[in-house]
């Protein structure tokens, strides 16, 4: 049966313990580095010293952190947690689909990679119909027209429209 | 008079009316949608505005601020899922309304209390104007300091319950945004010798990871929802007689949402709880509120409306964000060279009166158009979840890939991403991130420049501005730390209640002694390091 101090704390109970572990560890590591990644610079007042707003942000990251870790009701962790931390890392998938979307479009141009992309990863989400599937690139080529061709937004050109003709080439790379 | 017509005529331009209609339109199709809302959207469409002029990119963000609570109040209503966060209380009396049929009524109600929110606002603020115009230049480097670490301090103690962790993580937003060259000595600050890093981390990197790639994962792990729609018969225009029944409840709501709009990081939901709860007091009927009451529903839906244009203030008249969504516009006036603050009232007032009454015609926008297309409308809220992820995935690439073309800032977002779903799947607040980032910039920058004419301490708060903030920032921390106090009371009186044990310390010490000694307690311990050492191996 839970205690009154879990039942009155917001939010779910797996994961917290992990999560504020977690935390405090990463501000007390990149405070220990403090020294080397920032200067001390002489005649210079204390707040505007290089150091003195990352040494705010992780002493109050590293304090704030340790009350929080301090204040959960729980002290250890058990079998939920682990399956939390599972769950924190299915997303690494698509984390993974998104990078190489990143990494293919400047190769093969937005326009195919996008074509391929939205279909294959409703595929992946367990969408096999047709017309699903149509909808799909139906969204894929309105995305890439509406912001690359319309919008004019920052997107080059993929290296393969290099082998197109002259026209064609300066087409692609300015609009799909 | 004269504001008024240089601002209707910097209106007056073909683009700026398609941004009105683009944003009004495409806020509410995003707040009827539930799992995007208006966070995601704008932090997708944030590059692309920064290729228009600034009138015409705020206009838009502006109308998907504004427009995406009404259609947020839809799934609300009818299926009691709420489109957007702040539509959350919505569902109390306006799902109710529904099941004893009558989904027309409620809609129609929601429709007219939100216009009459929006409306109310704009109207005080730009009656309200003059006065900020003012004011605003009181406020120099300190007030600006000062007005900044109260937003800052508001927004942690807004999260009641989590407030430790959500001040921890405002100091990592604050970390963040000294992560890069530092501008005045141009010496490194934690670039661990990545050129990456040397020109920081970019706000709407974070934005869209925390928002719209977290979301996005969020979506692509969870399952598809079948929903089940009610027929919509007849004409919406009863809201509107109905609304005038109760004038005290809409005109109570939408102060309330105008006051706590202006004040940095409290927001739709302060003024949301407020006005609901005033109605319900005032109430002949308090019973009702919940069970479909129309004057929760009003009280609800008038005061969230009320906050975009009053949001906007501290913005405009300080350069100040008082919550996610502004700070996400202040780039687009960076980006432009135009610094939202004091001088903004005094050079280019007619600007602010413009992005105003922007506001006024995109809230009449959104009324007719929810008035004649609800019927259509309503079938977005079918689009299947996991469909939505993967849209907002391949949005989220345009938003992110178009800043800089940079495929180490969409790492950086892909970081942010997962670091989004984590705070989801916990139910942690993200937006002190955000803030923390933009504040903490301002905070450094007013606070180097405050700090050179300062002697002693005591000359920092020595201009009345800056004493009655300063006054403020004590009172708000008294007062948190008098509630937290009385909760730990409260706490302690409820677990002696309901405690069995002794709870005298020598029983205590006696109960912990035989857990070391007895072979139970050793078994206990030895499966809780074996996990402990699982879990640490498996990070």
């Amino acid at each position: 049966m839970p205690t009154e101090r879990e039942r009155r704390f917001v939010g779910p109970r797996r994961g917290q313990f992990v999560f504020a572990v977690g935390f405090l560890a990463f501000s007390a590591l990149l405070l220990g580095q403090i020294g080397s990644q920032t200067k001390w610079t002489d005649n210079t007042a204390l707040f505007a010293q290089p150091r003195f707003w990352p040494g705010v942000g992780l002493f109050g990251m590293a304090v704030l952190g340790g009350l929080h870790l301090w204040r959960l009701p729980w002290r250890h962790a058990t079998r939920y947690d682990l399956w939390e931390v599972r769950k924190w890392a299915t997303v690494l998938e698509f984390a993974g689909w998104f990078m190489a979307y990143v990494f293919l479009v400047p190769l093969l141009g937005y326009l195919p990679v996008t074509l391929v992309f939205v279909p294959a990863l409703a595929w992946r989400m367990g969408y096999r119909d047709r017309r699903m599937l149509m909808i799909c690139a139906a969204f894929a080529v309105v995305v890439v027209l509406l912001f690359k061709t319309f919008l004019g937004v920052k997107i080059p050109g993929g290296a393969v429209y290099e082998i197109l003709p002259g026209p064609l080439r300066s087409f692609a790379i300015l609009y799909l | 008079m004269e504001l008024i017509l240089s601002a209707i005529e910097i209106l007056m331009r073909w683009d700026v009316a398609l941004a009105l209609l683009t944003g009004s339109v495409g806020g509410v199709l995003i707040g009827a949608i539930p799992g995007v809302g208006p966070a995601v959207a704008i932090a997708i469409l944030l590059p692309a505005t920064f290729s228009m002029d600034p009138i015409v990119g705020l206009t838009v963000l502006l109308g998907i601020y504004g427009s995406s609570m009404y259609g947020g109040s839809i799934p609300a209503i009818l299926i009691n899922t709420p489109g957007t966060a702040v539509n959350a209380l919505t569902t109390y009396d306006g799902y109710p309304m529904t099941t004893r049929g009558e989904p027309r009524r409620a809609l129609s109600l929601a429709y007219s209390a939100s216009f009459f929110g929006g409306i109310f606002s704009v109207i005080c603020l730009i009656l309200f104007a003059p006065v900020l115009a003012k004011i605003a230049p009181m406020f120099g480097s300190r007030e600006i300091f000062l007005a900044a670490l109260l937003g800052i301090i508001l927004v942690i103690v807004a999260h009641r319950g989590q407030s430790l962790i959500a001040g921890a993580l405002a100091c990592f937003g604050i970390f963040l945004n000294t992560i890069g060259l530092e501008p005045v000595k141009y010496t490194s600050r934690y670039t661990f010798d990545q050129p990456f890093l040397s020109s920081g981390v970019n706000l709407i990197v974070v934005v869209l990871g925390l928002f719209a790639i977290s979301q996005a994962f969020v979506l692509l792990t969870s399952d598809d929802e079948r929903v089940r729609l009610t027929k919509l018969r007849g004409g919406m225009f009863q809201g509107l007689r109905e609304l005038a029944r109760h004038p005290r409840v809409a005109g109570v709501a939408a102060s309330f949402g105008v006051v706590m709009g202006m004040i940095p990081g409290v927001g739709e939901f302060t003024a949301q709880f407020m006005s609901y709860t005033y109605a319900q007091k005032s109430s002949k009927r308090p019973q009702d509120f919940g069970h479909g009451s129309s004057e929760g529903l009003i009280a609800a839906e008038t005061a969230n409306n009320a906050v975009p244009a009053a949001a906007m203030v501290p913005l405009l008249a300080l350069g100040i964000p008082g919550e996610a969504l502004t700070a996400m516009m202040l780039s687009v006036f960076y980006v432009h060279n135009v610094v939202p603050g004091p001088g903004l009232f005094q050079n280019d007032m007619d600007f602010v009166v413009a992005l105003y009454l922007a506001l006024l015609i995109l809230n009449v926008l959104v009324l007719a158009f929810l008035l004649f297309a609800t019927k259509s409308l309503i079938q977005v809220v079918r689009i299947p979840n996991r469909f939505l992820g993967v849209c907002i995935l391949t949005l989220s690439f345009v938003g992110v890939y178009s800043l800089r073309n940079s495929a180490t800032d969409c790492l950086l977002a892909a970081v942010f991403g997962v670091v989004g779903y984590i705070l989801k799947r916990l139910s942690l607040p993200s937006v002190p991130i955000i803030l923390g980032m933009v504040l903490g910039g301002i905070m450094e920058v007013k606070l180097r420049a405050g700090m050179a004419r300062v002697k002693e301490p005591f000359d920092f708060i020595d201009r009345p501005v800056a004493f009655i903030l300063f006054l403020i920032i004590i009172i708000v921390l008294t007062v948190h730390i008098l509630r937290v106090l009385k909760d730990r009371k409260e706490l302690k009186e409820a677990e002696w209640q309901t405690k069995r044990s002794s709870t005298r310390f020598g029983v205590l010490m006696s109960r912990r002694r035989n857990s070391f000694l007895k072979d139970r307690g050793r078994t206990v311990r030895a499966r809780h390091s074996k996990l402990l050492r699982r879990l640490t191996d498996l990070i």
